[in-house]
């Protein structure tokens, strides 16, 4: 029997970026087939192909043995082909119903049939054994049963092959194990499912097999049982097992520490309704990590000493000097800089080039009369190219054309040039493939030895485990905890957070 | 010198440019201002008639450069407003004020001409830094706020003018419209010298990295340590200026202010010659050469449907197609789904044009397309 879909040869090019190149996927009817790689390997490119959203190259594709090329994503759910995205595409303020049908909606002489609506967004719903008010708002449910609604949309046209772009990045683990029960209904029924995610353990929970590419290559297709984690990982960053495990091992040392004074010292810093008032120092050659949950305060904290927003109590002082940042600007005057949590919104200037997003923080400093000539704007882009290894084709590439770890890249660069003496780093390896986390953690703690303060924030304790000497614990916008060089496991971190969530009173 | 050999000189000259920018984005401005001038050349008898009279330069080209000189000089400071993602709809009402203030000052007050203009420009100056002011200091929509001007500026200019028209014979005044300088418009001066200042204070310092920064991404601009706020402010007062000389130019040109048709819907033309120019409305990347061209190809296009006798009233339907389809040369998507048509042109013009230099002086580096 032949495969329910099938990619030959498929070879997709932009402009200087060669982004898929003769490309092969298979996947069978009712299975779950995880597509792997680093940011930029290729596989948002490959599922736009197969989806129309761009045109090919070159290459075949077969569903049920019979070649298709879908012109748009319109005409590939037509064929079968759905696809959910990270970002849940749906319309919050429509009824689960309505987004369901919306766009497809039965209608009767050119009025639309709510009540045949009802009935079909229930029939959809009901194909993932759900039951929801299909009449309710669709913002009023979690994000979770939205990603649901999601699927069931997708499901509704006769779908075939259904694609998951990261469906799972913005559930937690109860959320995750449901979802992971309908995509096993759905298995059953004889769907074939892509699956995309950066979550090695959902991998290993839910896929069948596994298709890995790199550089727009396919590596290789494996069944899940038989490929090792570890070979997982190394194909995917092209690097050798050893080099992985090193990676793994780093641990951070305290010998750097340059001088017992802080470079910042907040005391009592808070702002109404964004933090409460605490105590933060931070020294040269130290890194000190901010863990706590989503939600705990940790990006407040950052805005706070940045200058985005201004504390209403409490003092900051540089170097032994009291300060007061009323903007981005007065923080960076004391050399201050920081990368945001969110890299579209508050990072990278999309369209402009390579070179511009990396002079443009020095070259603000400079002010707009003392502008770097081009030849220095040249050489300060291509040092930061070579030394960061950011993978572009050019200093003249637009940053929208680069992947996320190398637009991450980019903004370090940004900062770099500025020469900081406090780097704020909020999740900088977030939505970043395993080799550029790698590179972005030992450029951290390079920094380090060279006398930087760095204040490190992220989700993933192991990751703020093994990059801090000190770590503050923040929790409900609050500082719970500090601890030091040998106390800091992610047992500890966890602890810390936990009991002292347990000193409140039981709702 | 005959006809035929000044048209020969001219042609062998708009070929060269269009050679020396076919890697770049403004090729297509040019390219269809070439056409215009070509579709004149063959079809409006005497359009490419100059004679020379008193030693100055007379002839249908030379009044598009004259009569284009307000909108050239309006997209000056559009395009720049458009590069941070606003408009400035005002700058027709500010031209009409300009006019008012130096003709008052000029035939009420006896004022010198050089006192005149310098406060005209002072009032536009203050009217565009008003605009600012809402636009960065008060976070007023770039439409809502500049449209308060258009509306409530020409009340202001009839309020100068007292709902009179101002006539005026001062010299100096008559000259800023119709003198002659080297034996061309004084007007051409004009716009050569503020295109070469503006191209100055954009891309010899770091503003304009800073307005097509603020233009893409005002929120990662800010976190960059760049003053949004001051470039916003900047570049509306920019505007304010270019529109006050604009709206000299053009009262000079009928020696009399009428506060209620100087620069009529003239910032409908300097936006069209923006997005002609190739800079999108949506902010970021900006062409200054461009949208001084956008500025002569409109400039043209209504001259030439003076010339065919078209209509006043119907003349904006054949404009309105003429800009769409220049539109579409511009749209990436367009080019590629047309590209079998396209390509052979393309391919036609690439041969002749290897042994011409790469890049014009004029062009900034800036100016360079993406890939």
């Amino acid at each position: 029997m032949p495969p329910l879909l099938e990619i030959a040869g498929l070879s997709k090019s932009f402009p200087g970026v060669k982004a898929l190149d003769a490309v092969d996927l298979a996947v069978q009817a009712g299975e779950i087939h995880a597509l792997m790689g680093e940011n930029g390997a290729g596989k948002s490119t490959l599922i736009k192909v197969l989806t129309g959203v761009f045109p090919r190259d070159a290459g075949e594709t077969r569903l049920s043995g019979k070649e298709i090329a879908p012109k748009s994503p319109r005409e590939a759910e037509a064929l079968g082909i759905s696809t959910v995205y990270q970002e849940v595409n749906l319309i919050p303020h429509l009824s689960v119903a309505e987004n369901i049908c919306i766009g497809r909606q039965p209608t009767w002489i050119g009025t639309v049939r709510w009540g045949a609506i009802a009935k079909r967004a229930r029939a959809a719903l009901a194909r993932l054994d759900l039951s929801l008010d299909v009449n309710r708002q669709l913002s009023s449910y979690s994000i979770a049963i939205q990603q649901m609604v999601a699927i069931a949309r997708a499901l509704d046209v006769s779908a075939k092959l259904l694609i998951l772009d990261e469906p799972t990045s913005s559930l937690d683990k109860t959320e995750v194990d449901e979802l992971f029960k309908k995509l096993r209904i759905l298995r059953q029924d004889g769907l074939g499912i892509i699956f995309i995610t950066h979550f090695l353990d959902q991998v290993y929970e839910i896929t069948d097999s596994i298709t890995v590419l790199r550089n727009g290559c396919r590596v290789g297709c494996f069944a899940t049982k038989e490929l090792p984690r570890i070979n997982l990982v190394s194909h995917m960053i092209g690097r050798n097992l050893g080099q992985v495990e090193a990676l793994e091992q780093t641990r951070a040392s305290t010998a750097t520490i340059r001088s017992e004074t802080p470079m910042l010292e907040a005391r009592a810093m808070g702002k109404k309704g964004s933090i409460q008032p605490l105590d933060l120092d931070i020294r040269p050659g130290e890194v000190v990590g901010l863990a706590g949950l989503l939600g705990s305060g940790r990006t407040e904290t950052a805005r706070l000493l940045f200058g985005i927003d201004n504390p209403d109590q409490g003092t900051i002082r540089i170097n032994n000097q009291p300060v007061k940042f009323r903007s981005p600007r007065t923080a960076i005057r004391y050399r201050i800089a920081l990368t945001p949590e969110d890299r579209k919104v508050a990072g990278v200037i999309p369209s402009l080039t390579v070179r511009e997003n990396i002079v443009l923080a020095l070259q603000a400093s400079r002010g707009s009369w003392r502008r770097l000539s081009i030849v220095e704007q040249e050489k300060l882009a291509d040092r930061f190219i070579k030394s960061l290894g950011i993978k572009t084709p050019s200093r003249e590439q637009i940053v929208r054309n680069l992947s996320g770890g190398n637009q991450q890249k980019v903004l370090l660069a940004r900062w770099l040039a500025t020469e900081p003496k406090l780097f704020i780093l909020d999740e900088p390896t977030r939505g970043i493939d395993v080799g550029a986390k790698a590179e972005i953690e030992k450029l951290i703690q390079s920094l380090r030895q060279d006398g930087l303060a760095v204040l490190f924030i992220s989700s993933e304790l192991e990751e703020v485990v093994r990059q801090s000497q000190r770590v503050v614990v923040l929790r409900d916008r609050r500082k719970v905890d500090e601890l030091t060089e040998a106390a800091i496991s992610e047992q500890a971190i966890m602890e810390s957070i936990a009991s002292h969530s347990s000193e409140r009173p039981e709702a | 010198m005959s006809d035929w050999l000044s048209d020969l000189i001219f042609w062998i000259a708009v070929a060269a440019i269009l050679f020396g920018l076919r890697r770049q984005r403004i090729f297509w401005t040019v390219g269809a201002l070439g056409l215009l001038l070509v579709f004149n050349q063959f079809f409006t008898p005497g359009f490419f008639h100059l004679q020379v009279l008193d030693g100055h330069l007379y002839g249908s080209r030379i009044d598009v450069l004259n009569q284009g000189a307000k909108v050239m000089l309006l997209s000056l400071g559009m395009v720049l407003v458009i590069a941070t993602g606003g408009v400035d709809l005002s700058v027709g009402a500010v031209m009409a004020i300009a006019a008012a203030v130096s003709s008052r000052l000029l035939v009420t007050q006896h004022l010198p001409a050089g006192v005149a203009i310098a406060v005209a420009l002072g009032v536009s100056v203050l009217a565009g830094a008003w605009n600012g002011l809402l636009v960065a200091g008060f976070g007023i929509q770039p439409i809502v706020a500049t449209l308060v001007l258009m509306v409530a500026g020409r009340g202001i200019a009839q309020l100068i003018t007292e709902g009179q028209i101002i006539n005026f014979l001062d010299p100096t005044m008559v000259y800023l419209g119709n003198g002659h300088l080297f034996g061309l418009p004084f007007t051409l001066t004009l716009v050569i010298v503020m295109l070469l200042l503006t191209h100055f204070l954009v891309r010899r310092t770091a503003l304009g990295l800073f307005i097509e920064s603020v233009g893409d991404n005002d929120e990662a601009s800010r976190y960059s340590g760049i003053n949004a706020k001051q470039v916003k402010f900047l570049v509306y007062t920019f505007s304010g200026l270019c529109a006050g000389l604009a709206g000299l130019v053009a009262c000079s040109n009928i020696k009399s202010a009428d506060a209620n048709n100087i620069g009529l819907y003239l910032e409908l033309d300097a936006i069209l010659a923006v997005v002609v120019g190739g800079t999108s409305l949506q902010g970021g990347r900006f062409y200054l050469v461009g949208a001084v061209v956008g500025g002569l190809f409109i400039q043209t296009l209504t001259t030439t449907f003076y010339a065919k006798n078209v209509s006043s009233d119907i003349a904006p339907v054949p404009k309105a197609l003429v800009i769409i389809a220049v539109c579409l040369l511009q749209s990436e998507v367009f080019r590629t789904r047309f590209a079998r048509v396209l390509s052979p042109i393309e391919k036609f013009l690439k041969p002749v044009g290897s042994w011409l230099p790469r890049h014009l002086p004029t062009t900034a580096r800036h100016d360079s397309p993406k890939s």
